[in-house]
């Protein structure tokens, strides 16, 4: 079937009624009317408009008239389309056609390089290379027939097209796939502004992470609208000039399939008022009703895993059940859509652009209506793009691209005969021949043969033994051959065309000799039955479940009036530690602590033998995140871990069954002012808002030392190189925060917005506090007088943490004095120079000294441990117990300002409880219950049950794949699952296309 | 020196035991006197404690003694009276315990500091190269070691696809030929990559790579058999010298693998020499535990305190992984791999151990006798028991949990090994500086 469809297609190469006046024509003028009349068809319109016999008469590239009763001009050509189906042509919403777009924008941060800092493009544009509104793919657009066959084969007739390269992409444009000079094929210059998180080939430094394409994008709208002010300071800037205009089309923001990617596009367009189109969300399903809560519009591709191969069980493993379970469901992502009622358009921009229709089918056959099918490919994307009075449906007036196919388009067996662009006629595939099939006797010299050629060109000669033969259709020639018996190998060669009935042509016999040969028609092919595909079951396996992965409820947990009866319990409170006693959670909160409590229809937990503490609080995370670092300069004070959480992080569970209930997730150490730092509670399966814990305090991660200094690297060219650097980098950095609050206060209409000046003025106004990591002691004592210094201009603030601060017990008198919590590792030690003078008393020395000491783990494994590492105080340095669990509980919630609701177990505080089966000191304690909220996120006895249910519903997809395997589906290796974890220096992303290169510094 | 835990020693630690003390360090010196010890004089005796042999046995009320560094007698024989006596009422004593697999005094600062670093040497086959060489007898890690309890370690360079061969070491020497316990006692491979897993276990690599590098290992030894089993060479070669004990039984294949199809090439290469076989890491080898125990291979559990290798494994699964071997009758030991807090958590990971599914003895052999089984030392230690060195330690509580762990003596050899360290040195300096208690 495949020989049929001829992907060139077949073109009339004459121009309608008027030439393009401006161009000279070299020879004699050919103009045509270009009028056509389609009869008898089945015209649908538009979705849910369907005609009968109806008629659709096009003349010089629009529709003129379609209906059931039309008057036909004489000059039409009548072309009867009995049988035949009629629908708009497809549009694409997002494609690089006939752009320069660059074919490889995979990137990697190397840690090691030298950085650039300016941009390498000439002229007055943006400072930043990866932002360019400027650039109008139009004025680059040219038309190329090799991939605009492949999208007119799919049915499309019209495309946006961008250049796919940068954050700020510039200006799209709406263009006709047909076969015209460029001037004719554009139907919207300007017809949409692009955005992504990529910053694709721009070799500048910044970003290099996702927080820092977020906040550069951010920081571009404001410059943007600063701009108008026609600020003096500035100058000319193109880019700037450009997005201020483009500000008027439509907004397409490439996020990519991660659902997560959708929403954070989505909070970036509310901030500026700005309703993006997402380009992505295919894995939408999984989160729909966040999807739903962007209110945009989509455009979807239908990218779907093909079946991996797991015959080897080695490699099954490697595989999550994650991606088994998308494999599974990415085809009802549509439909998902459409049973929500999400907008959305489709494209054919994927890997495998071949299997679009085939995917298209297989999204219809898992819930997507064929309308909405329909509408996706037209009105849709005609309507984003604001082409719809051109394109889009079959009205008159509109331009005359249509699709002519055989049967209804989405049935299985449905192809594009024609595709119909601006009243050009591009032959997409040629129609089954039904005067072709049939049974003939075929004559050769003297033989006869009786052969049967079926509506797929199958050939078979059928005789004692029925012979399969081999048939083809190309060049509007028949080939046909076959052996002569079965014992022979010798094949007769034959071609020819259909003249009258009889297929007659030329041909070789099996010796080679020449012959004439004719072929008469005895009756038409039996109407076998084609091979009816097994029904294929649509009984899906996979759960959707909160987080979409192993581990994850199938219903969000909800929040529990609990009793815990007869528990040890630490109170972190002046009650210190009460034995055998009740502890009451209702709606979240602690409700009451005593002996004998009880509570109407509460759940009953038996604390008898165990002990019950408050959550325990990480003061030094770097779970749940995308990105850790934005590396590229020394102050990045604008980027928000926050922008980019990650709520499906497996370490979230993880911890969770180490009896942690909040996490400060911090920024990375790459540089002196890192980014503003995110306090989450760990509600497991809930989205990135629900992540965060309200009413905190916002913070900000410094850092000193040597990895500000990228000691590890043999050619750094980012200032600072040392310690003295560091420390003016701090005095500049502070220095130009409070010379900008003036200016902004006295001027805050002129003044250019600076979001990283913001962060540091509210350091300053002590709106946000410094988490600092920090090692060595002049380091700390420089850091404090700095912050110190700035009460000679008014700013009155400190370091509200020093975070790692392993030569804290050096210094622990200043920090004292200077009003410091520290946050430092129990026991690690000589890993890098700058820990050489690092003790385990360090902890109890700062105790001693009366500072507020927390333990942190910065690791994703120890945090799982942290009560333990809060345990080695009691090894060294003789801390009383009661004390020591407080450093993993009562005292990060003081250091992070939220030890009025967390921390200890009180009345009134957040019911944020971890039951354990031992004194919570001790390794051989476990939790058996993690409680944040009153809602019981983990849950021992549950945990041992789901680790049943993954691997029964891993066995399932499995089999599902084997078996997909055995009845001839394409297979592909196992790519492996799974997200690299994120370390304090990392400047990975997690993302698949980034090569990784874990510095596994701290 | 903790003059706090100097103080309350003072108190258990009979008059006669200050001869021991009299070379440790007072306040205000640095480590560069914490002194090796020297050789153990006349007897000593342990006495009323309860003694963790190391294979599995708690003897309480009991007393150890040992004379020229050995272990004379353990339970409740007739104390001889000229003996030294420790009463350790209320304690514990445990073996000293062994840190199989390392690169200590190859590798002082963890990272970033390339002179510190001599444990990878340039070249895929290392296999002459002798750890026990460059081994620094002064590193600074010793004496936080010490502190934890560990006495001795297998060190080993690493890095290239035949590594070298490794040593085990103790921890009070003056210098490597001093602290030698058994030189050369096996040979290190770091085993081609055959997973495409990224996070688990390394960078994917290709399979096509793995093979050619897994063929130049099988060629190395065949062409090593072939050469040995000539006694007369026009030339050396240093190489296959180096590896002679593999053929002989006196050395053991260590290999690094964690992936099953890893361990299972490891498991024919090693049967295809002839020599035993000891698998470094081996993280997924709960998933071949039968296969293990039926082939007699060793496991060395690289860190207790690590993530699944996959988002769906068991939460847990690092934790119980040697228990699951323990029940399927594997020999394995137990290492600390972790980078950050550099070995010292050696007995925590047992105690993990012991939480998730090891009874505490067991977690215990699993530092210990197993270890010194897995080394090739058991005849000289590993456990508690005549005959063997007195390689001891007395606790004040469980060493397996930081609510217990604390050192107050350590023996090697019997000799009295000073506990001091840097790190105990900067606690009293800050302590003296701040006028704490």
């Amino acid at each position: 079937m495949k020989k049929l469809i001829l992907t060139s297609g077949f073109f009339m190469s004459f121009l309608f009624l008027k030439a393009q006046e401006t161009l000279p024509i070299n020879g004699i003028r050919d103009v045509r009317s270009g009028t056509f009349v389609f009869t008898n068809a089945t015209i649908i319109t538009q979705p849910n408009t369907k005609l009968e016999k109806a008629s659709i008469l096009i003349k010089q590239g629009k529709i003129v008239a379609i209906g059931t009763q039309i008057s036909i001009p004489t000059d039409a050509q009548v072309i009867d389309s009995k049988g035949r189906f009629i629908y708009p042509s497809f549009i694409d919403a997002y494609t690089d056609y006939g752009s320069s777009s660059p074919q490889n924008t995979g990137r990697s941060f190397n840690w090691g390089a030298p950085a650039q800092f300016k941009s390498n493009k000439p002229g007055a544009f943006a400072w930043n290379q990866a932002l360019h509104p400027e650039i109008n793919v139009v004025e680059q657009f040219s038309a190329d027939e090799n991939i605009a066959s492949n999208f007119r084969s799919n049915g499309f007739g019209t495309v946006f097209t961008h250049l796919k390269d940068g954050i700020i992409r510039g200006t799209g444009a709406v263009v006709s796939l047909g076969k015209k000079n460029d001037q004719l094929l554009v139907l919207k210059a300007k017809a949409a502004q692009v955005f992504s998180f990529d910053k694709g080939t721009s070799t500048q430094s910044y970003p290099t992470s996702l927080m820092g394409s977020i906040a550069l994008l951010r920081q571009t709208y404001l410059d943007a609208k600063w701009y108008q002010t026609k600020p003096l300071s500035e100058g000319l800037n193109l880019s700037l000039e450009a997005f201020n205009s483009n500000q008027s089309i439509p907004q397409i923001f490439l996020a990519g399939a991660d659902k997560w990617a959708a929403v954070r596009a989505d909070k970036i367009g509310d901030e500026f008022g700005v309703q993006y189109i997402i380009r992505g969300g295919e894995s939408g399903y999984q989160r729909i009703a966040e999807i739903q809560k962007t209110k945009a519009s989509y455009i979807l591709d239908l990218d779907f895993p093909s079946t991996p191969d797991v015959e080897d069980p080695t490699q099954a493993r490697l595989l999550s059940l994650a991606d088994m379970r998308h494999w599974e469901l990415a085809a009802t992502n549509p439909g998902v859509f459409e049973k929500n009622n999400i907008s959305f358009a489709l494209t054919q921009d994927m890997k495998d652009s071949k299997s679009f229709l085939s995917n298209l089918k297989k999204a219809i056959s898992l819930g997507l209506s064929e309308s909405k099918a329909l509408e996706a490919l037209t009105k849709t994307p005609a309507q984003m793009l604001g082409v719809y009075d051109q394109v889009g449906s079959l009205e008159v007036g509109k331009l005359a691209n249509f699709i002519i196919t055989d049967s209804p388009i989405f049935s299985s067996k449905a192809k594009i005969l024609e595709n119909w662009i601006a009243g050009d006629k591009f032959t997409i595939s040629s129609a089954d021949y039904p005067t072709f099939s049939g049974k003939y006797t075929l004559k050769i010299n003297e033989s006869n043969y009786q052969i049967e050629l079926s509506k797929d060109l199958k050939l078979k000669v059928i005789g004692k033994d029925t012979l399969d033969g081999k048939a083809s259709f190309a060049n509007n020639t028949v080939t046909l051959s076959f052996a002569a018996s079965k014992t022979s190998n010798d094949l007769i060669r034959l071609n020819g065309n259909l003249l009258g009935s009889e297929l007659t042509g030329t041909g070789f016999d099996a010796t080679g000799q020449s012959i004439v040969w004719n072929a008469s028609k005895v009756s038409e092919a039996s109407e076998k039955k084609s091979e009816e595909e097994k029904q294929k079951s649509n009984d899906l396996i996979s759960k959707i479940t909160y987080p979409f992965m192993g581990y994850g409820n199938e219903v969000q947990p909800a929040q529990e009036t609990i009793l815990i009866k007869n528990a040890t319990v630490w109170t972190n409170e002046k009650d210190g530690i009460l034995s055998q006693s009740d502890v009451l959670l209702k709606a979240g909160k602690i409700q009451k602590i005593g002996k004998n409590i009880s509570e109407a229809g509460a759940k009953i937990i038996d604390g008898t033998g165990k002990h019950l503490t408050a959550g325990i609080i990480d003061e030094h995370s770097h779970i749940a995140t995308v990105s850790i670092n934005e590396g590229a300069q020394s102050v990045t004070s604008e980027v928000r871990i926050g922008d980019n959480l990650d709520p499906e992080d497996i370490n979230i569970y993880r911890q969770l069954s180490g009896g942690v209930t909040s996490s400060h997730i911090l920024h990375g150490s790459a540089n002196t002012i890192g980014g503003q730092t995110q306090l989450i509670k760990l509600r497991w399966g809930t989205n990135d808002e629900g992540l965060k814990f309200q009413g905190a305090d916002p913070f900000i991660k410094f850092a000193l030392g040597e990895n500000v200094k990228r000691t590890t690297s043999m050619s750094n060219n980012r200032y600072p190189d040392t310690r003295m650097g560091v420390e003016e980098v701090l005095v500049d950095a502070f220095d130009r925060a409070a010379e900008y609050d003036k200016n902004m206060k006295a001027n805050p209409l002129l003044t250019r917005r600076d979001l990283e000046l913001d962060a540091l003025v509210e350091i300053m106004n002590k709106k946000r506090f410094i988490t600092c990591h920090s090692y060595v002691q002049p380091e700390i004592t420089y850091t404090m007088r700095v912050v110190e210094n700035m009460k000679k201009q008014g700013y009155d603030f400190n370091i509200n943490t020093f975070t790692h601060i392993l030569e804290g017990y050096k210094v622990a008198d200043k920090m004292k004095a200077h009003g410091a919590n520290v946050s430092t590792f129990s026991d690690w030690y000589m890993y890098k120079t700058e820990v050489q003078d690092a003790i385990a008393y360090n902890a109890a020395i700062m105790y001693n000294m009366g500072l507020n000491v927390c333990i942190n783990s910065d690791d994703a494994e120890m945090a799982r441990r942290l009560n333990q590492e809060a345990g080695k105080t009691v090894k060294y340095g003789n801390v009383p117990e009661v004390d020591a669990l407080k450093m993993v509980t009562l005292n990060p919630a003081k250091a992070l300002h939220v030890d009025s609701k967390v921390g200890s177990i009180k009345v009134g505080k957040d019911a944020d409880v971890v039951l354990w089966t031992d004194n919570p000191l001790s390794i051989y304690a476990k939790s058996l219950y993690t409680i944040v909220d009153g809602v019981v996120y983990f849950d021992r006895e549950k945990d041992a049950q789901m680790r049943v249910k993954i691997s029964e519903e891993r066995n399932a997809l499995v089999q599902k794949m084997l078996n997909d395997k055995k009845s001839g589906a394409a297979t592909k290796p196992v790519k492996p699952s799974g997200k690299a974890l994120l370390l304090c220096s990392d400047h990975d992303e997690q993302d698949e296309n980034h090569t990784h290169e874990s510095q596994t510094i701290e | 020196m903790n003059l706090k835990l100097l103080n309350k020693m003072k108190i258990y630690i009979k008059l006669s035991l200050i001869t021991s003390i009299g070379f440790i360090p007072f306040m205000g010196n640095s480590q560069e006197t914490i002194y090796p010890s020297s050789a153990q004089k006349g007897i000593t005796a342990i006495t009323h404690a309860t003694v963790h042999v190391g294979n599995g046995k708690v003897l309480e009320d009991a007393n150890v003694v040992f004379e020229n560094g050995k272990i004379t007698s353990v339970g409740q024989a007739t104390i001889p009276s000229s003996a030294t006596i420790i009463d350790a009422k209320g304690k514990k004593v445990y073996p000293g315990l062994i840190l199989p697999s390392s690169d200590i005094g190859l590798h002082e600062v963890g990272n970033g500091v390339r002179g510190s670093n001599d444990f990878l040497e340039i070249g895929e086959n290392n296999a002459n190269i002798r750890s026990i060489v460059a081994y620094n007898a002064d590193s600074k890690i010793l004496g936080v070691l010490r502190e934890n309890g560990i006495l001795l370690a297998g060190v080993a360079p690493s890095g290239s696809l035949i590594e070298g061969l490794s040593s085990v070491v103790q921890f009070s020497a003056w210098n490597y030929e001093d602290a030698a316990y058994k030189m050369d006692n096996g040979l290190y491979i770091n085993f081609p990559n055959y997973s495409t897993n990224p996070n688990a276990h390394g960078p994917a690599s290709s399979l096509q790579r793995s093979n050619e590098r897994l063929e130049t290992i099988r060629q190395f030894f065949n062409d090593a058999k072939a050469y040995l089993a000539e006694k007369n060479h026009v030339s050396t070669n240093l190489r296959f010298e180096a590896i002679k004990g593999l053929f002989n039984g006196t050395q053991k294949l260590f290999v690094r693998a964690n992936g099953v199809k890893q361990m299972l090439l490891a498991i024919e290469l090693a049967q295809s020499i002839g020599c035993p076989l000891v698998l470094v890491g081996a993280s997924d080898s709960y998933q071949i535990a039968p296969i293990l125990a039926k082939n007699k291979v060793a496991v060395i559990l690289e860190e207790e305190h690590a993530l699944p290798s996959m988002e769906d494994d068991d939460i847990d699964q690092p934790y119980k992984t040697a228990s699951v071997l323990q029940k399927a009758g594997v020999l394995y030991c137990l290492n600390d791999g972790h980078t950050e807090s550099r070995y010292r958590n050696l007995a925590f990971n047992a105690g993990t151990a012991a939480t998730y599914g090891l009874s505490k003895e067991e977690a215990l052999s699993a530092i210990t006798k197993n270890t010194a089984e897995i080394l090739g030392i058991a005849d000289k230690t590993g456990t508690i028991e005549v005959g063997k060195d007195a390689n001891l330690l007395i606790s004040k509580g469980d060493i397996l949990d930081m609510r217990g762990n604390q050192l107050e003596k350590a023996f090697i050899q019997g000799r009295d090994v000073s506990l001091d360290n840097k790190q105990k040195q900067m606690y009293e300096r800050y302590k003296f500086k701040y006028n704490l208690k």
